[in-house]
């Protein structure tokens, strides 16, 4: 247990590392840097799942359990995104986000 | 009892200092390892407040799983050396200003609301969350964790056939 630390000490941080990436997902055009940024915004969400749950209601479970169904779905973004980012660059030779409208016709 | 705040406000620094450091770093390895650094002090976060098996789960699939998943990827796709282009100084200002901004807007209307934390000694053990993850009644999982397990299948066979791509084409062509 951490004795004098709020609720809104543990809120700032994940405040603002979310906002750090989002900062990394509107700056870069990598696909793989974009990846990291939204990485960067998931742990900073599993964060506030865990603070609520432990902070305000200790005797309950959901926030922990939904931490856990976050990072599976989590890991399967990040296997499908990959999988999308190998399969562009076979095409196109390139990751650029803002070159792809392969789709478009 | 000073020293478990310590430890939080150095893990809290270390974490931010690494998430910026993540998106503005110029070399894309470099971002993918403190990626994993802000994953693996996440993970000490969990331990101070005593979650321990989320620790574990937190290490085992984001630090050992994701990270090594996207540093592989970074070096399919690039040369280790590769650099990404310098964001722009005006870029810079104008996105990290408005950020920034919001930033500020949102902690300053989060600090208004008055949380009321409550100390509870209660430990989460991991037969609680067994049974709580296959329990079909009140307060059950039962069914997230199905349309997890489905979505998961889904996603596994997908990025399969996703990044096979050409060559099931041709194959189907001969």
């Amino acid at each position: 247990m951490i004795e004098g630390i709020g609720v809104f000490d543990v809120l700032a941080v994940s405040t603002i590392i979310f906002f750090v990436g989002l900062f990394g997902f509107v700056t870069r055009k990598n696909m793989i840097s974009l990846l990291i940024s939204i990485e960067l915004m998931l742990n900073s969400v599993a964060l506030n799942f865990v603070v609520f749950n432990k902070f305000l209601y200790p005797g309950n479970i959901q926030g922990y359990i939904f931490t856990l169904f976050l990072i599976a779905v989590a890991a399967a973004e990040v296997a499908l995104a990959i999988a999308i980012i190998i399969s562009f660059y076979r095409m196109d030779n390139s990751i650029d986000a803002d070159e792809m409208d392969s789709l478009s016709g | 009892m000073m020293g478990a705040k310590i430890i939080f406000y150095i893990l809290a620094g270390l974490m931010i200092l690494f998430s910026i450091l993540s998106v503005t770093t110029t070399r894309v390895i470099r971002a993918a390892v403190y990626l994993l650094f802000v994953m693996i002090l996440l993970a000490g976060f969990y331990f101070l407040v005593g979650y321990n098996f989320l620790a574990g789960v937190q290490l085992t699939v984001y630090s050992g799983g994701i990270a090594v998943l996207i540093v592989i990827a970074i070096l399919l796709v690039h040369n280790i050396e590769h650099r990404l282009e310098q964001i722009p100084t005006f870029e810079y200002l104008w996105k990290g200003g408005t950020l920034l901004a919001g930033a500020i807007l949102f902690l300053t209307t989060m600090r208004q609301f008055p949380f009321e934390r409550i100390v509870g000694t209660e430990q989460v053990s991991v037969s609680d969350i067994g049974v709580k993850l296959l329990t079909l009644g009140e307060g059950g999982f039962v069914l997230p964790f199905e349309v997890v397990s489905v979505l998961l299948l889904a996603v596994m066979i997908a990025a399969i056939i996703i990044s096979k791509g050409e060559k099931f084409k041709t194959e189907d062509n001969d």
